[in-house]
């Protein structure tokens, strides 16, 4: 369906619009600009007439230099004018293809975790790098020598059947198989040009997971189970290549051959139209060097014709972003809390993935539960449990399906999000770091942390190793800097939270990467700053519960127990079930009367 | 990777070359480019005929239609059709052969390219995973996966168009050239002089743009780091509410980007119209010159035109050519990147004459085996072990006492540097790397998930493994119950829900896939770490069926694996201070016994 292909190109292109609005009156300048350029670059032939046809002719030697003169002052314009072109669209380009990089930026951080888990971080960089190039590339040149290209051949035409209507039909109607063909090739190209992005987007997932990944394939040996699946994607893209170098030769070809054919044609015609009398030499070289500006116009054609077919793919590949709905946003008139006192409530709270199909139960069906200011609960249950789930609706990472989560008696949907989070910091079992010094790691959440605050949170999460380091606190680790062992990640990770200073600390499973030692360690200093501060931990380890006032224990989506280690290790079986290394048989009493102060 | 050397991926952040650096360095690129080239040559001969040929036909045009107006004409008048019909029907052909030969070009180059291209790809691929586990952990991730997708962008860039334009417009300069000459010298001089200020104002551009967009790189890479990352670490983004400070850093990161593209493109402003003025100029000193000697009888009016139309056309692949060169560039850039990579000896090299082992009864001995690190730090000193087939190994020590660097050397991903290191007898680098893999496999603590479905990932444990095998391992390790509550059961894609793949549950899928490649030898290196305790309590009861009949080293930190071990092996500082039954070193005094001491009182 070429037009209804045409017509979706356009409708996509012209979203474009709201970004390139203020660019516009210099696009429109530009246009106007080099359509002078392209009508003086045509004048140019028929100045060339003149000449043939009268001083030459006459063999008045005093009449070229006039005639000379203005092809050179009309060469000169012509150059001036494209130079007016450039100024006048490329730089504003820069700034729609920047505006639309940080608009899409600023709307994927706002963007709900939801969306990140299902879009692959390659998928959103292509869009974020190489489309915006392309649409920029397009804006500011593809679619102002598009329509420049078509008003000159139209014009060009014109002169040509001006010139002489006998050979200027002759070179029209031959045109008439191109414009066809090119319908035909832009459903081809388009195609192919998708195809080739993704599977470029896909062969780079590749490579990163035979590099993540590459531990585990040397373990298992599957080095060459790997290369074949990455083969196998090579040449699919390969293929992919070579179909779109197939269309691109086959428009090329009829580019190249028709006006050849055309001119041939007119050649033979021409020449026997002067030699009866109906055309002079000079019509004649006016035509072919008319038809010789023509020539790039018209074999351009296919190549900008295919770059605005790839604008439109990066445009709609783009706006599949950005129309992506941020279900997770501000209230219109965000509450505040006055005095935060740190009372974190979970009401009937249900929630489950948008993927999750329908024989499922909702993940977390209806959880009660109340963190008291000051108490520091543990959560615990199974693997899968939805644990770490419920610990990210507290700053809403995501939203419930039902129910609600209350800080100090307000609804968190309530608060603004910056709000909320400031008062409610995480620790993640993944420990992120960013490409940035160990400090600026630390004060992600409190920029304006002193250096006592900082040294206080880097004890307390026993992270002492930072100093040892080569830059000290200014070394700089993450991807692009030093890397880090997954305890020393996770410490740094719980400095971070630490050093917020929150009212409420959520930890998921802060400790799991760190030795016994080191772990016995980081709990008696956590304990300090968790006596004043609202504490939500979800534990594996009795050593990890041991940090909890309370404990609550999730089973099929429900807090079906709440109260102390001791009162559920004694009264609970699932518990002893969950969180208990011993066997059924040893005496529970004698662990009672340690755990209990 | 010192810094006194330029081999392999050394020297590859240094720009402070010496010449002879630079050589080695070019020397190597070449040696790459030709090794790349050669199984092509065929193609590359033939294209380069077919483009010879092809812009020969459509140089042509303007001379026949100056044959044709010149002598066509002419002859016409006195009713001989002769030569304007050779002029029409010649001008048809080369119209005709030059088109179709160009598309013909198009598509061999884009065969060419693409060969290569797989070529090269698949040449870094196996070489990543050739090389050590040591080489990737200095060279991080980051950078060789840069190697495999932007490098390879930059050289596919100049094959796909940068060679193609180069080839094509030198030879249309060098016929017009000919041509030109060919009909009227003096034409054919006023070009040349034109040559010079061309020369000049390309060696400027191509001087100019060359630090622009060295410039337009650094910076487009800053911009990918800091999205990417930002990407990647979305949840700590929000959770630590940094989306405005990156906003504006990302905005700095973008608008310097935008500058060093404005700043080339303004380049362009001046090279593009410099060409057309330079061209223009040209045709009209060309028609001045031309325009006397039509006067004076020297030259044919037809000649005059194909003299204009030639000059014109001369200029026009000027600017794809200025461009070639930084699109060369670049990919020289990226060639003596991957070059360097390519050029890395593995450190842990496949046997040259392996010797096979088709079953392992997994008795493993170290025989005066020390290992150190390239640069000399000697992390293990020498020590003997032997291990008997069978026996389960708990292994403790605290952080840094080289338990893992033990491991890695069990599952040969690093080699002693002194002494061997034997299964049933035969050194580990000699053994066929199909072999050693199957009889010793690793789990670690970071359980890795490859894109695919549940059962993929497991499968990886044993390729072409039967549903009722796979679902087979995950019941035997306990992970059958979490899989099928997964919306699709065991064909549900993890990355789909990467986010949603507990630590815990991911390393039960790593379990399954150790239980499902069935070794001779077993190494567990913190592999249960973030699972809950029923979780390994169940992984512990089916290791304890799964290690009777086969060689199996634990290392963990929580003492709760030394319980079905055979045997417990105690390391501090590189050294094995402990080695005894479990039951005997309890009972001793030394530091095992207060380990399990102080883990006692740590649990419930």
């Amino acid at each position: 369906m070429p037009a209804q292909n045409q017509q979706t190109t356009i409708r996509t292109l012209a979203r474009l619009y709201t970004y390139a609005k203020p660019a516009m009156p210099r696009i429109y300048g530009a246009m106007v600009v080099s359509l002078t350029a392209s009508v003086v670059s045509l004048i140019i032939p028929q100045i060339l007439q003149v000449l043939i046809d009268g001083p030459l002719s006459a063999g008045d030697s005093a009449e070229i230099w006039p005639v000379v003169l203005a092809v050179l002052g009309l060469g000169v314009l012509e150059a001036v004018l494209i130079a007016l072109r450039r100024v006048l669209v490329l730089t504003p380009g820069t700034h729609v293809e920047a505006r639309m990089r940080n608009s899409l930026f600023d709307h994927l951080q706002d963007l709900p975790v939801e969306f990140h888990d299902r879009w692959p971080s390659g998928q959103l960089l292509s869009r974020a790098v190489s489309d915006l190039n392309l649409i920029r590339r397009w804006l500011s040149f593809g679619i102002v020598i598009l329509v420049v290209n078509v008003v000159t051949i139209v014009i060009g035409f014109a002169i040509l059947i001006s010139l002489n209507w006998v050979l200027g039909l002759i070179f029209v109607v031959a045109s008439v198989p191109l414009l066809a063909y090119s319908y035909v090739f832009e459903g081809k190209y388009s195609d192919a040009a998708r195809r080739s992005q993704d599977q470029v987007g896909d062969l780079a997932t590749s490579v990163e997971e035979s590099v993540h990944g590459i531990r585990v394939l040397k373990a298992f040996g599957r080095g060459s189970f790997a290369l074949k699946k990455f083969q196998t994607q090579a040449e699919q893209l390969q293929g992919t290549e070579i179909e779109k170098a197939k269309a691109v030769a086959n428009i090329w070809l009829w580019l190249l051959m028709i006006p050849d054919i055309a001119f041939a044609v007119c050649l033979v015609t021409g020449v026997w139209l002067a030699s009866t009398g109906h055309s002079s030499v000079g019509e004649l070289v006016a035509f072919f060097a008319t038809g010789t500006v023509l020539l790039f116009p018209v074999e351009s054609m296919g190549y900008f014709l295919a770059m605005t077919l790839d604008a439109k793919t990066a445009t709609a590949r783009f706006f599949d972003v950005l129309d992506s709905v941020n279900t997770i946003e501000d209230p219109v008139s965000p509450t505040s809390i006055q005095n935060p006192r740190g009372q974190l409530t979970f009401e009937n709270v249900h929630f489950r993935y948008h993927d999750s199909p329908d024989r499922f139960s909702d993940l977390l069906n209806g959880i009660d539960l109340v963190v008291e200011p000051g108490e520091t609960m543990a959560l615990v249950g199974l693997t899968g449990s939805g644990k770490t789930t419920l610990t990210a609706l507290t700053t809403r990472l995501y939203d419930v399906t039902g129910g609600s989560v209350r800080l100090d008696g307000v609804d968190i949907r309530d608060l603004s999000r910056s709000d909320l989070r400031t008062n409610i910091a995480m620790a993640f079992e993944d420990a992120t770091l960013f490409s940035a010094t160990v400090r600026e790691n630390v004060v992600l959440g409190r920029p304006d942390a002193t250096d006592a605050e900082v040294a206080e949170a880097l004890q307390i999460s026993q992270a002492a190793f930072v100093y040892d380091l080569p830059f000290g606190l200014d070394t700089r680790v993450g991807e692009e800097g030093l890397s880090l062992s997954g305890g020393q990640r996770q410490r740094l990770a719980l400095a971070r939270a630490v050093a917020a200073r929150p009212r409420v600390l959520v930890l998921d499973d802060p400790l799991s990467a760190l030795d016994v030692d080191t772990e016995a360690l980081v709990e008696a200093a956590l304990r300090q700053v968790l006596a004043s501060t609202t504490a939500l931990i979800v534990a594996h380890r009795p050593s990890t519960v041991a940090l909890a006032d309370r404990v609550a224990l999730l089973e099929d989506g429900r807090v079906t127990a709440v109260g102390t280690h001791a009162e559920l290790l004694a009264g609970n079986e699932h518990y002893r079930f969950v969180i208990s290394s011993f066997d059924d048989e040893e005496p529970l009493e004698k662990h009672e009367k340690e755990t209990t102060p | 990777m010192s810094q006194a050397t330029v081999s392999g991926v050394g020297g590859e952040e240094r720009n402070d070359f010496t010449a002879a650096e630079s050589r080695q360095i070019r020397e190597r690129s070449t040696r790459l480019l030709g090794s790349l080239l050669r199984p092509e040559r065929t193609r590359l001969l033939i294209g380069l005929v077919v483009v010879v040929i092809s812009t020969a036909a459509q140089v042509a045009g303007p001379a026949l239609i100056a044959f044709g107006i010149d002598s066509g004409l002419p002859a016409l008048l006195s009713n001989d059709w002769m030569p304007l019909g050779l002029a029409g029907v010649a001008y048809l052909l080369t119209g005709v052969v030059g088109a179709v030969l160009m598309a013909w070009f198009t598509v061999l180059t884009a065969r060419i390219s693409q060969a290569v291209l797989l070529d090269l790809r698949k040449r870094v691929f196996v070489q990543t995973q050739k090389l050590s586990l040591e080489f990737h952990e200095t060279y991080t991730s980051g950078r060789i996966i840069s190697r495999q997708t932007s490098d390879l962008d930059a050289i596919r860039e100049l094959l796909d168009s940068g060679i193609n334009q180069l080839v094509q417009g030198l030879l249309s300069m060098l016929f017009i050239g000919i041509a030109l000459f060919s009909l009227d010298w003096a034409s054919g001089v006023i070009l040349v002089v034109a040559l010079v200020p061309l020369v000049i104002l390309t060696r400027w551009f191509q001087l100019r743009s060359q630090t622009l967009f060295r410039l337009t790189r650094t910076t487009s890479a800053k911009l990918i780091v800091k999205f990417v990352e930002t990407m990647t670490g979305i949840r700590a983004v929000k959770a630590f509410r940094t989306e405005k400070s990156n906003n504006a850093e990302f905005e700095g990161l973008v608008e310097g980007y935008r500058s060093a593209n404005a700043r080339v493109i303004r380049l362009f402003g001046i090279f593009d119209p410099g060409l057309v003025l330079i061209g223009n100029v040209t045709v009209a000193v060309v028609l001045l010159v031309g325009a006397f000697r039509v006067i004076d009888g020297h030259v044919a009016i037809g000649v005059l035109l194909a003299a204009v139309l030639y000059t014109r056309r001369f200029f026009d692949p000027m600017e794809e050519m200025a461009m070639f060169y930084n699109s060369y560039q670049s990919a020289a850039a990226a060639l003596e990147k991957i070059s360097g990579v390519l050029e890395e000896k593995p450190s842990v090299p496949d046997p040259t004459s392996p010797i096979d082992l088709w079953s392992s009864k997994g008795e493993l001995t170290f025989d005066d085996v020390e290992f150190s690190y390239q640069n000399g730090r000697v992390v293990l000193p020498s020590f003997t072990l032997h291990i008997p087939a069978g026996q389960t190994i708990a292994l403790v020590g605290s952080t840094g006492a080289g338990k893992s660097t033990l491991a890695k050397l069990m599952s040969r991903f690093y080699d002693p540097t002194q002494g061997i290191l034997t299964l049933d007898g035969i050194d580990l680098r000699q053994l066929h790397p199909k072999d050693l893999r199957r009889a010793i496999v690793m789990v670690t603590q970071e359980a890795y998930l490859f894109s695919g479905t549940v059962a993929d990932n497991i499968a990886i444990g044993k390729p072409g493994a039967s549903r009722d095998e796979i679902v087979a391992a995950a019941k035997a390790v306990g992970a059958d119950a979490f899989i099928e509550g997964l919306p699709n059961g065991y064909e549900t894609d993890v990355n789909k829900r990467g986010g949603r793949v507990s630590a815990g549950q991911r390393q039960l899928i790593s379990f399954a896939r150790a239980f499902l490649a069935d070794p001779a030898v077993l190494i567990l290196d913190e592999a249960t770490a973030s699972l809950d305790i029923p979780s390994e309590r169940l992984v512990q009861d089916a290791l304890q069926t799964l290690l009777s009949d086969r060689t199996a080293v634990i290392i963990a930190h929580r003492l709760s694996t030394v319980a079905i071990a055979d045997r417990v092996l105690v390391m501090e500082q590189g050294r094995i201070i402990e080695d005894g039954t479990p039951a005997d070193l309890i009972a001793g005094t030394g530091r095992f016994s207060q380990l399990h001491a102080s883990w006692r009182e740590s649990l419930v």
